[in-house]
Order: C-alpha cells, then structure tokens, then sequence
C-alpha cells in the first residue's frame, strides 16, 4: 500500500512535470507578445526590448524553461506581467472561492445524481425512470453558460429571490453551485442506475429480500455501499470538469475565484499566471483521481486484496 | 439497415434522429430558408428607441441588438456549429484511433509512449487548455476546430487502446499471426473493422461535446467571431441585453441544448445497438 501510494505520487510528479513543460512550450510557440501587450500600443521598439529583457523573454527557450521550473521546485510560480506581484499568493488568495464553490457544486451534483439515480434504478423501465434517464441526458447535452444565464434570469432577474452576483454571503453561493451541480447530476444519475441495477441483481440483495429486511434497509444499508465505488473515482474526475467549468461561470456569476483570475489573465497575456492557473488545475485533477484511488480500498475490501 | 431499424423502434432515439437530420436540412438549405440575410442590419429591425424587437409576425423570433433577423442568424449559425462539429469531431476520433490502435498494438516502448503521453493529456483540463489556446491564437472557424480536435482525441485514444488491447489477445489474431499475415495486414484488416462501433458511437457523441465546446469558446468571445454567425456569438453579442431581451440568449441556447441533446440521444442508442454488452445500462 504505501508503496503504491509511492509510486502514484513519484507519477503525479511527472505528470505536472509534463503538463508544465507542454503548457509552457505551447504559450512560448503562440503569436501573442507579452512584452508588446504591457508596452501598450504606442511604445517604441526599445521600450519593448527593454521590458523582453526584464521579463527575461530574450533568453533562449530552454533557459526560460529551467529557470521557470527552478522555481516551481521553490514554490515559486513567477511574478504576473500586469499586476507585478508574486503568482503563487495571487491564485493562493483565489483558491478559498472556487474550493467553496467546487464544494458546494459536487454537494449539488452527488445529492441530486444519487437521489435521482436510486429512484430510477428502482423502477427500472417505469415512467419514473425513463423521466430521471431523460433529464440526465437533457443536464449532460446543456451548455453551461446557457444554464447559468437561464437560472440568473429565473431566480435574480424575475423572481429577485437571489443576488445577480457577486460573493459574500450564502445566497451568492446558491446560482453558481446549482449551475455547477445541475449539469453534472446527469453523469451522475446515469451512473448511479446502472451501478445500483448491477447490485441489485445480485444473490446477497435476494438473500437479504428473503430474510424480510425492509427496502429502505435494504437500499441504503447493503446495496448502496457497493454502488458507491465507480462515483467515488467519478468525483476525482470531476474536479477535473470543473477545474474548466468554474472558468465559464465564474465570468458569468462574478465569482472572484481562480477561474476569473485565468480570464483577466488571458485577456491580458500575463503568461506566468496562466502557467500557474493551468498547474494548480492539473495539480487538483490528479490530487483527485490519487483520492479517489487511495479511499477506494478503505471503501472496499476486494480492492484491497488484490 | 438493421441499425437503422432499431433505432426507429425506440423513440428516444427516433426523436434524436429527426432532430439532428433537421439541423442538417436547415445547415444546408439555410439560404433558402432564411427569410432575410442574416447580416443585414435592417431599419425597421429595432424599435424607434434602438431596442431589439421581440418575436413577431414580421420576424419570426425576433431581432437582436443590431437589427439583424434572429432566426436567419441562427439558420447560418447552424452551418458554423455544424461544420466545426463535423471537422473537429472527426479529427479528434481520427487521431484516437491511430494512437489508440498503434499504442494498444505496439507493446514496447513506443506504445508505452504513446499511452503515458495521453495519460498526460487526460491530467489536463481541456476547457481551460482550449480557452487559453483559442484566446491567444487569432480566432477563426478553422482555429477554434483544431482547439477543439486537440483537447477531444483523448477519450477516443483510451477507449481505443483498451479495445486494441483486448482484440490482440483473440484467438483470431493469433491465427492470422500464425498465417503469416504482417503488422499492417492484421492492424488494418483484422483489427480496425471491429473498432468501426467504438468509432462510429464516437463519432457521435463526440459532435455533442464539440458543439457544446464551440459554443462556450464562441460564448466567451474566443471562438468564431461576429459578424459570422454561430450559436455561441449569437448569445456572447447580445448578453448584455439579455435582461431587456432574454429571447436573445434562450432561442439560441434552446438550439444548441436540442442539437447536443439529439447527438447524445442517437450516439447512446447505437451504442445500445452495435454493442449489446452495453445493452440497458445506461
């Protein structure tokens, strides 16, 4: 075991690595110019060396590489082009905000996906089921940004229960985390159904009908935890998903976390905050998948075994 | 035939291909149908304040902030979608299959290349990776379909690989090997025709995700740009107004969640068809 843990985390190192270098190779090959973006239009060709070779974008492309991932090594991301301050403290201040609203979003997500998944499973082939099987399908085929205006026109604009956005109290968490969780509720609900009918199935859920336990106990108590392991390695995925989604509905909610510093970033070209944003996304989905992988044996004693 | 047939037995599936051979009718027939030129900026297009007008008679579902027709907008913008759909998707599944054939076929060194360099790109996060490229390269039709394909071949590659993996092992394989028959002959011959399904089903479901992505990159003003229309600048231009003149985002966004929604619901029934391990799980 703690050799396996080992050598995930000795795998999780090379995977950033990887990312960092493809990120970095890929914002290096791109048209943009950093150093023209800062200088602004009117600037003369001097200004514009001049500003290259404080930023050290005049060295060639594996100097700059290096050096960067010397840095990463000391904790340290770079300084932002445009703000001039350090980039590790600008996303750290970011993270509490999209943590909050990842979590909120993935409460959404695995309430509605399991309460909406039992039920279908449940009734397999009945009106409720192919309803639950329906709606998923309509929650993975909506685009996020049309969700989050549709919810922002229903609860903020017409009904005014809800703040348009902004960040602060509860009820700014609420539109940004059902947009979040709504959408990712289909996959859920999806996989839920068919891990439960699997388990249902099974001899030990006759045995236990047979012994004349009640359905609830039966639900929650013996087929539940065995349909529980593809979710929990389906929410390592997910921080993946939602590592892009904040982006789209940060901008549209106004919700002051690291995906709205990616989008000034972008619009911006301040490169080193991009790079940062991208690894601390990269970071995250593999952290998530390394959990999932490590509570799955806890959970489950045939993993354990093996 | 015979899928084709069972997909008209169930009528979620039924409903989905009606949808989406619609959506194609209108993509190509959009000049005959569109009842004005989707960038004409018409006079009598807003209102006496500079307003867009709400859906009417004269403009089917209204106008938007410049006074062009709505629904002809969203005729052409179909053809946008569509083709980014159809060329990014294709992409994406044409190069899974190749990496996922020659990684899951090849067991030395380079096959192990190959899988752990998608394992590195499953460790990405496509939409914000397909964000920063779309924002920092120009924008255009053929930019925003490459982003697409680049970020979408991953999946593809894995589910690929581990079909190769299992179809070497067959016995069948094993007979044509002893045969004499080459690398080429058996990846080709033998082994590409039963990943036709994975491919196909792909192929499929592939164009949902694609149009939802094209949408989100044209939403957030990197994708295709305005004055050519498609589904996301439509509702990125007028999201502004959206509170004076909601049927700007909700026309457009109504369209967009039916297409992927009819993708999704055709993808998943030939799944069901053309894989029957798969069969009524969900």
């Amino acid at each position: 075991m703690a050799f396996l843990i080992l050598r995930r985390l000795v795998q999780t190192a090379l995977i950033l690595l990887g990312v960092a270098a493809i990120t970095f190779l890929l914002l290096y090959a791109l048209p943009a110019d950093p150093a023209r973006m800062i200088a602004g239009r009117s600037a003369t060709a001097q200004t514009v060396a001049n500003i290259r070779r404080e930023l050290g974008l005049d060295q060639p492309l594996l100097v700059q590489f290096w050096a960067y991932l010397q840095g990463i090594v000391h904790g340290d991301l770079g300084r932002s082009y445009a703000q001039k301050t350090d980039v590790g403290a600008l996303i750290a201040a970011r993270i509490p905000a999209t943590l909050l609203l990842m979590a909120a979003g993935i409460l959404v997500e695995v309430v509605l996906g399991l309460t909406l998944g039992i039920m279908a499973a449940l009734r397999r082939g009945g009106p409720v089921d192919r309803v639950v099987m329906m709606a998923s399908f309509v929650g993975v085929s909506a685009p996020q940004f049309v969700v989050a205006l549709l919810l922002l026109y229903i609860f903020a604009v017409t009904l005014g229960w809800l703040p348009m956005s902004g960040f602060g109290t509860a009820a700014h968490v609420v539109l940004p985390a059902a947009t979040l969780g709504i959408l990712g509720a289909g996959w859920y609900a999806r996989m839920v159904r068919s891990a439960m009918i699997d388990v249902l199935n099974q001899d030990y859920v006759r045995t236990a009908r047979a012994k004349g336990l009640s359905s609830a106990r039966i639900v929650l108590r013996h087929a539940l935890p065995n349909a529980l392991l593809p979710i929990i390695a389906m929410i390592g995925i997910d921080i993946g998903q939602f590592m892009g989604g904040v982006v789209v509905v940060e901008a549209v909610y106004g919700w002051p976390g690291i995906g709205q510093l990616a989008w000034q970033a972008i619009q911006q070209v301040d490169i080193p905050i991009i790079m940062g944003v991208t690894l601390v996304s990269a970071l995250a989905i593999v952290l998530g998948n390394l959990i999932a992988d490590i509570i799955a044996p806890l959970i489950d004693p045939r993993i354990r075994a093996q | 035939m015979r899928v084709l047939k069972a997909m008209l037995r169930q009528p979620a599936a039924l409903f989905g291909l009606i949808v989406v051979f619609a959506v194609l009718a209108m993509a190509i027939a959009a000049p005959l149908i569109a009842p004005y030129d989707p960038d004409n900026q018409m006079f009598d297009g807003l209102t006496l304040e500079g307003a867009p007008m709400p859906p009417s008679s004269q403009f089917l579902l209204g106008t938007d902030t410049l006074g062009r027709d709505l629904f002809s907008r969203l005729l052409f913008g179909a053809r946008t979608s569509l083709v980014i759909g159809l060329v990014a998707n294709g992409i994406a599944v044409a190069v899974g299959l190749f990496v996922g054939i020659l990684s899951g076929y090849l067991r030395g060194i380079v096959g192990a290349l190959l899988m752990r360099f998608t394992d590195l790109m499953m460790a990405f996060p496509a939409l914000l990776l397909a964000i920063v490229l779309a924002a920092l390269l120009r924008p255009s039709l053929w930019i925003v379909a490459m982003v697409i394909a680049l970020v979408n071949w991953v999946q593809v590659a894995r589910i690929v690989y581990t079909e190769t993996r299992g179809l070497v092992e067959r016995d069948f394989i094993l007979a044509e090997r002893s045969l004499g028959a080459g690398h080429f002959r058996i990846l080709f011959v033998h082994i590409l025709p039963h990943l036709m399904p994975t491919a196909i089903v792909w192929g499929t479901l592939g164009i949902a995700t694609t149009v939802l992505l094209e949408a989100t990159l044209s939403f957030l003003g990197i994708g295709v740009q305005p004055p050519q229309p498609s589904w996301g600048n439509i509702i990125f231009e007028s999201q502004s107004y959206f509170q004076a003149a909601p049927w700007l985002v909700f026309f457009p966004g109504a369209i967009i969640l039916l297409t992927a929604l009819s993708f999704n619901l055709v993808g998943d029934a030939l799944r069901d068809i053309l894989d029957p391990t798969q069969r009524g799980r969900g």
